[in-house]
C-alpha cells in the first residue's frame, strides 16, 4: 500500500529525513519509535504532503502512484489520514459541521453527491458512540477549549468518520491518561480491517500495548536505524535508545 | 470647478427648498461656514494620514437627489432582512421611498426626518437633540448638517420597546453618473427604552456613489441600543459615516460594523459617556480585497466614573487592500474606576496588502483599567495543513480560517437571522459553500 523509497527531507536548509526506507502493506500495524528529534513526526507531515518540507530526494508512493505533486487534500481524499499531535482550534465551526464539510469535499473529489443528512446523522452516531464520545460535545466549536485527550478522542472519531486507508497516528498517546488511552486504542482496534494500515509513532511502548504492531521502526538521525516485531518495543523500554544510537553511529 | 466650491455655491440652490425661518436652518448656515472654511480634509491632517479623500473631490457628483425613481420590491428584497419583520425606513437615491418603507407612530416614532424637521410635534426634540453631540468643528460633518434634510428619525419614548428591529436601508439607482448622498439620521431612546437596527447602504448599479452621513444617537438612562451596519457595498461607492453616540447613567450602546464592500470607507465611530455605569461596545469585522480601503477611527470618551468600554476589530486584508484602525480612548480626571478595553487583531493575505493601526490612550485618572492590543500576521500554515488533511481544498480551508478569526465578532450579533445573514455575506466574499450555514 505505501512504499517509501530512500526518502530525503529538509526544512528550510536542515536535513531531517535522510534516507527513510519503508514498505507498509495492508492489514499491517507499524510502529515507529525513536527518541526527540528523530524525524518521527516529519515523515508523518511528509506522507500527509505538509508543504514545509522539500522533499530532496526519494519518494513516497500509496498504491502504485507517487505522491509528489500531490496536495494535503488530494491525498486525504486517496486514503491518507494524520492523526496530528497538536490539533489546531477552529472557533464557530462546531465539530459536527467540520465533518460534514470535509466528508462531502472528499465526495465531491470523488464525483459523488453531498452525504444524506440523514446518514450523515447516523454515521456521527454510530462513530462517536465507538469512541464514547458526548452528542454535546458534537456540537463544540473544534478543538476549542478541548482538553488534551478529548483533543485526541477527536482526532481518532475523525479517522473513524473520513475510513482512511492508511492512518498515521503522531504521538496520539501524549497527554491521555490510562483511560482515555484505552477508550482511543480500542477505537483505532476497532477500526482495523485487512485492507487498511496503521502507522502509530511513539515515543513510549506505553500506547503499543493496547494498539499491537506488527512491526516496529526505530528511527534516528533522520534514518530507520532498526526494525524488528513488538519484542522490540520491550527491549527499548528496557535499554532505552542509547544503545541503537551507538549502533548507529558504529555502524 | 472643485467639489468643494461646487458644494459651497449649491448651497444657494439648497436654501430655496427648505425653510430658511426655522431655527434648524441657522444651524445650517453655521455648519457651511464652518465646511467653506476647513474644506476637505487632506492628509497633512493627522486622522486622514491614511485615506485620502483626493480621488473623490475630482468627481463631478450631482449633489441633489432627482424624483424617486421605480424600484420594484422584487429587484431589491435581497438586501432586506426577509427572515424576520422589520420596521423599514428606505430610501432611494436620497429620497424617501413610502412603497418600500414600514414606519410607525404607534407608542414610538420610526419615520423620517424631514417630517421631524419640519412638523411642530416634534420641534421640541429637535430644538434638544439636533446637531447637539455631533461633532461642529469637523468639516464633513459640518457638510452633512449644511445640507441635512432627509433621514431616519427614530424616537423611543421611556420604557418602550419597539415591536421588531428597525432596518435603514440607503439604495443608489445610478440615475446620475455621479451621486452624493448625506443621509441624516437622529435616534433618541429615552429612559429604559430598547431598540435595534440595521443599517445598510447599497448601490445598484457600478455608477459612482458617496454617502456622507451623520448619525447622532442618544441613549438615555438604562436605554439599551444596538446598532448593525453592513457595509457591502459595490465597488465603485463611498461611505463616510460619522457617527456620534451620547450615553447616560447604566446605558448600554452597541455598535456592530460589517465592512466587506465599497471602494473607500471610512468610520468615524465616537462615544461620549454622559453618566455612571455606562457600557459602550464597539466591534468590526473587516474583509477585503483588491484596491478597497475600510478606515475605523473610534473614539470612546469616558467622562464620568465607572464605566465600560470594549472595542473588538478583526481585519483580513488580500491583494491591494488597505486597512487603518485608530482607536482614541480618553480617560478623564473624574472617571476613576474606568474599564476600557481595546483589542484590533488583523491577517495580510497577501504581500501587498497593509494594515495602518494605532491606539492612542490619554488616561488622566489614576485609578483605571485600561488595556489595548493590536497584531498583524498571516494565516496559521499548521492550521492550514490541519485542514486539507481532512480533505478540505486549501481555499475552503483558509476560508474557514478566516470565519475563525472573525468568530467572536459574529457571535455576538443578537439577532440570529442577521447572524446568518452576514456568514452568508462572508461565505459569497470568500467564494465559498462550506455545505453548511457558517
Amino acid at each position: 500500500m505505501l512504499k517509501i523509497n530512500n526518502l530525503h527531507a529538509r526544512v528550510e536548509d536542515k536535513e531531517i529525513l535522510k534516507g527513510i526506507n519503508l514498505t507498509v502493506n495492508a492489514g499491517e500495524v507499524h510502529a515507529i519509535m525513536g527518541p526527540n528529534g528523530s524525524g518521527k513526526s516529519t515523515l508523518a507531515s511528509v506522507i500527509a504532503g505538509k508543504e514545509d518540507f522539500e522533499v530532496t530526494e526519494g519518494e513516497v508512493i500509496l498504491d502504485e502512484e507517487n505522491l509528489e505533486d500531490v496536495s494535503p487534500e488530494d491525498r486525504a481524499h486517496k486514503g491518507v489520514f494524520l492523526s496530528f499531535q497538536y490539533p489546531v482550534e477552529i472557533p464557530g465551526v462546531s465539530v459536527t459541521n467540520f465533518m460534514k464539510t470535509a466528508i462531502n469535499e472528499s465526495r465531491k473529489a470523488k464525483g459523488l453527491e453531498d452525504m444524506p443528512a440523514k446518514d450523515m446523522l447516523k454515521l456521527i452516531r454510530e462513530k462517536s458512540e465507538l469512541l464514547e464520545i458526548d452528542r454535546k460535545f458534537l456540537s463544540r466549536s473544534l478543538n476549542e477549549g478541548f482538553s488534551g485527550g478529548e483533543k485526541k478522542r477527536n482526532e481518532i472519531f475523525q479517522m473513524a468518520m473520513l475510513e482512511p486507508k492508511l492512518a498515521i497516528l503522531d504521538e496520539t498517546d501524549s497527554g491521555l491518561d490510562i483511560d482515555a488511552l484505552r477508550v482511543v486504542a480500542n477505537g483505532v482496534n476497532k477500526l482495523k480491517t485487512k485492507d487498511n494500515a496503521v502507522i502509530v509513532i511513539t515515543h513510549y511502548q506505553r500506547l503499543l500495548e493496547y494498539i499491537v504492531p506488527d512491526f516496529i521502526h526505530v528511527l534516528h538521525d533522520g534514518k530507520i536505524v532498526k526494525s524488528g516485531t513488538k519484542e522490540l518495543a520491550l527491549e527499548l523500554e528496557e535499554k532505552g535508545y542509547d544503545w541503537l544510537k551507538n549502533e548507529a553511529v558504529v555502524k | 470647478m472643485d467639489l468643494k466650491e461646487k458644494l459651497v455655491s449649491s448651497f444657494l440652490a439648497f436654501e430655496n427648498n427648505v425653510d430658511v425661518d426655522n431655527p434648524v436652518h441657522d444651524i445650517r448656515t453655521a455648519a457651511i461656514k464652518n465646511f467653506e472654511a476647513k474644506g476637505f480634509p487632506s492628509k497633512k491632517e493627522e486622522a486622514w494620514k491614511y485615506t485620502s479623500l483626493n480621488s473623490l473631490q475630482k468627481i463631478d457628483f450631482s449633489i441633489f437627489p432627482k424624483m424617486e425613481s421605480n424600484l420594484e420590491f422584487k429587484d431589491v428584497k435581497k438586501y432586506f432582512l426577509n427572515e424576520i419583520d422589520t420596521y423599514k425606513i428606505v430610501f432611494v437615491d436620497g429620497v424617501y421611498s413610502s412603497f418600500l418603507s414600514e414606519t410607525t407612530h404607534e407608542g414610538v416614532d420610526v419615520c423620517l426626518m424631514s417630517s421631524a424637521l419640519n412638523k411642530p410635534t416634534y420641534k421640541a426634540v429637535i430644538d434638544v437633540y439636533f446637531n447637539k453631540i455631533a461633532c461642529k468643528d469637523d468639516s464633513l460633518t459640518s457638510l452633512n448638517t449644511a445640507f441635512s434634510k432627509e433621514g431616519a428619525y427614530i424616537y423611543i419614548p421611556k420604557n418602550k420597546i419597539p415591536k421588531k428591529p428597525i432596518e435603514i436601508i440607503h439604495f443608489a439607482t445610478g440615475s446620475e453618473a455621479a451621486a452624493l448622498l448625506q443621509p441624516r439620521n437622529l435616534i433618541i431612546a429615552e429612559e429604559n427604552a430598547e431598540l435595534q437596527i440595521i443599517e445598510r447602504h447599497q448601490s445598484l448599479t457600478t455608477n459612482e456613489v458617496l454617502t456622507n452621513a451623520v448619525t447622532e444617537i442618544y441613549a438615555a438612562k438604562n436605554a439599551i441600543v444596538d446598532y448593525y451596519k453592513i457595509q457591502n457595498d459595490a465597488h465603485s461607492s463611498s461611505l463616510i459615516d460619522n457617527t456620534y453616540i451620547d450615553q447616560k447613567d447604566a446605558s448600554h450602546v452597541k455598535v456592530h460594523t460589517f465592512s466587506f464592500g465599497g471602494k473607500l470607507t471610512r468610520n468615524n465611530l465616537n462615544f461620549y459617556q454622559n453618566g455612571e455605569r455606562i457600557e459602550s461596545t464597539m466591534k468590526g469585522v473587516t474583509i477585503i480585497e483588491g484596491k478597497q480601503l475600510v478606515d475605523h477611527h473610534t473614539l470612546v470618551h469616558h467622562i464620568e466614573p465607572n464605566c465600560e468600554s470594549h472595542q473588538d476589530y478583526k481585519g483580513i486584508y488580500d491583494e491591494n487592500a488597505t486597512g487603518v484602525f485608530n482607536g482614541k480612548i480618553i480617560v478623564e480626571k473624574l472617571a476613576q474606576k474606568t474599564n476600557a478595553f481595546q483589542q484590533n487583531n488583523n491577517i495580510l493575505v497577501s504581500d501587498k496588502a497593509s494594515i495602518n493601526t494605532k491606539p492612542q490612550l490619554e488616561i488622566f485618572a489614576d485609578d483605571v483599567k485600561c488595556s489595548h492590543g493590536c497584531t498583524i500576521g498571516q494565516l496559521d500554515k499548521d492550521a492550514l495543513f490541519y485542514l486539507q488533511s481532512r480533505g478540505i481544498p486549501k481555499k475552503e480551508a483558509r476560508a474557514l480560517l478566516m470565519y475563525a478569526f472573525a468568530n467572536n465578532v459574529l457571535e455576538s450579533v443578537r439577532i440570529p437571522e442577521l447572524k446568518t445573514r452576514i456568514n452568508k455575506i462572508i461565505a459569497n466574499k470568500l467564494g465559498v459553500n462550506l455545505g453548511f450555514d457558517l
